[in-house]
């Protein structure tokens, strides 16, 4: 398909589906108008610490993808393909903006009714009977939904790291839009939005716990990331050309970013300016610290060098494997996270990855996937409830459970959306194009000399 | 006249250049290259991607000369370019035929 007829059948499908979408909101905002009608009786307020935290969270987790992905990402591949790496960031926090306006918020949080364990409804599209003064929790409802809206940004834009240097464009805004409405806002809701996983469905009423994305975010996006390296398959001459970063600076720069831009991700998740806002924001940064020395420290024994790629990713995997036990474990506990999210991610990274023998370019796997594994599993044995009493009754079995969920659909939705598109209108670049560098083949544009 | 290539550690540049100049060598053209003849390359690892590196960073000066400047412009070259160690670099030395100074038409000799 050439790439105008792609445009042209895109926003022709758009147009559909907002033209329906909209349709449908109407009717459903008269639904709501009564709910909300019965619920004024309650009438909940807006705290404004929790509200004025909540929107700086949002500004942080937000600059976590534009620009600290697009940057620590960007330099760590090769030259001829930044501005193609950095572009999928950007566009893929627009296209999925618009998607959590329209759909997205709705299928994750609004109810399902009698689907509710596996999806939310489609009361909320558009939007629809949210107004400036609808209250969630103590802080405006449009405040939440933005705040989720970045998590929905970043995700996808985790998982272009798997794929980089050989995706086109077309293809990988079609997968990341039609995965975070068939991915994404489901699994939200499963955990967060009220769905079978934070029911505690099979899991004798413990939710599996997940403060902030360790399953939702890091093993999804780590999954797919994976599926998508090995559908797509390796770059050209991978293994024998050269493929070193071409500027480490900014990716230690996107590495600043990502680590204080958690900060949002992280105490934000708590929704509220509280004592375990705070103690988020601690276990958020001793793990990130662990996990950079132990990385640091397992890679200078092993290559008698210690570098700068090793450390920035280490504190990323220390990050990601803190996600879900932020607001649920103590700061020694989070101490261990990052120890053993750092030794364990380096080793699925540097010697896993070339082992097994595929192409996960930037570690979308070996750090999102297997560091929110780690966290995700250890919040079940490192729960505190001292710090936070939802955490009583955590199990690494509920834990799993809740893993290996996460994993089944986002492998097979990953893989069949990919086919799909695959089959429609194909994946990579042409050989040709690959060898030139994306920039100019697929943007027409290129960094410099 | 005669066209000098010399390649040359980049951490010598400067040194060279002085010794020309106090050659009365005026003019010269420096490129940022890569090469290596005998000297090995080093190793990069990135997140357990080894990549060998063989050419290593050098400049390479052209000068263009009267054939009675050329002995004294490459013991110049070897004193300021040299220092001990394989990888010093090679200078090699081409016939040329004609020169031109674009501003003013002159050629041959003059326009050195």
């Amino acid at each position: 398909m050439t790439i105008r007829k792609t445009g042209v059948f895109g926003a022709a499908f758009l147009l559909a589906v907002l033209h329906a979408t909209a349709a449908f909101a109407q009717e459903a905002a008269a639904a709501v108008g009564e709910v909300i009608e019965v619920a004024e009786e309650v009438v909940p307020s807006i705290d404004t610490g929790n509200t004025a935290w909540m929107l700086t969270a949002t500004a942080l987790v937000l600059l976590m993808t534009i620009p600290g992905l697009a940057l620590f990402y960007g330099g760590m591949v090769r030259k001829k393909n930044v501005l193609a790496t950095i572009m999928q960031s950007f566009a893929i926090t627009c296209l999925m903006t618009i998607i959590w306006f329209v759909v997205g918020y709705s299928i994750a949080f609004s109810d399902g009714g009698g689907f509710n364990a596996f999806m939310g409804g489609f009361s909320a599209v558009m939007h629809a009977g949210i107004g400036a003064d609808s209250v969630q929790g103590s802080i405006p409802t449009y405040v939440f939904s933005m705040f989720q809206m970045t998590f929905a940004i970043i995700t996808p834009a985790l998982i272009a790291g798997a794929f980089a240097e050989r995706m086109k464009f077309s293809a990988m805004l079609w997968f990341m839009g039609l995965w975070s409405i068939i991915v994404y806002a489901p699994i939200a809701h499963w955990v967060w939005g009220g769905g079978f996983l934070a029911q505690g469905v099979m899991t004798g009423g413990m939710p599996v716990l997940d403060f902030a994305g360790g399953t939702v975010v890091h093993i999804n996006a780590g999954v797919a990331g994976l599926v998508a390296a090995l559908v797509l398959g390796p770059r050209k001459g991978f293994g024998a050309v050269n493929m070193a970063p071409h500027n480490l600076t900014w990716s230690v720069t996107g590495a600043g970013l990502l680590w204080v831009g958690w900060f949002g991700f992280n105490a934000g998740s708590e929704l509220a300016a509280d004592g375990l806002a705070g103690a988020a924001m601690m276990n958020t940064q001793v793990a990130a610290a662990a996990a950079a020395l132990a990385w640091m420290f397992a890679e200078w024994i092993v290559t008698k060098r210690p570098s700068v790629l090793g450390i920035i990713t280490g504190a990323v995997a220390g990050l990601v494997a803190v996600t879900p036990a932020s607001g649920f474990v103590n700061p020694a506990g989070a101490l261990i996270i990052g120890i053993v999210a750092g030794v364990v991610c380096y080793y699925g990274a540097a010697h896993l990855k070339r082992m097994l023998g595929y192409d996960d370019s930037l570690d979308a796997f070996g750090v999102h996937g297997i560091g929110g594994l780690i966290g995700a599993l250890l919040t079940g044995v490192l729960a505190d409830a001292a710090i936070n009493p939802l955490g009583e009754g955590a199990s690494i079995v509920t834990q799993a459970y809740g893993v290996i969920v996460t994993i089944v659909w986002t492998a097979v939705a990953s893989f069949v959306i990919l086919m799909v598109i695959k089959a429609l209108i194909g994946l990579r670049p042409s050989e040709a194009e690959e060898e030139q560098g994306l920039d100019l083949s697929l943007h027409g544009e290129r960094v410099g000399d | 006249m005669k066209f000098v290539i010399a390649v040359i550690k980049p951490s010598r540049l400067e040194h060279v250049r002085e010794a020309l100049n106090a050659l009365n060598v005026l003019g010269m053209t420096a490129t940022e290259v890569k090469g290596y003849g005998r000297q090995k390359g080093h190793s990069e690892i990135y997140r357990g991607a080894e990549y060998e590196v063989h050419f290593l960073p050098k400049i390479k000066l052209e000068i263009a000369l009267d054939d009675g400047q050329l002995d004294a412009t490459i013991n110049a070259i070897r004193e300021a370019a040299g220092t001990g160690k394989i990888g010093d670099g090679k200078i090699f030395v081409l016939d040329l035929e004609q020169a031109v100074r674009i501003r003013t038409g002159e050629s041959g000799t003059t326009a050195l």
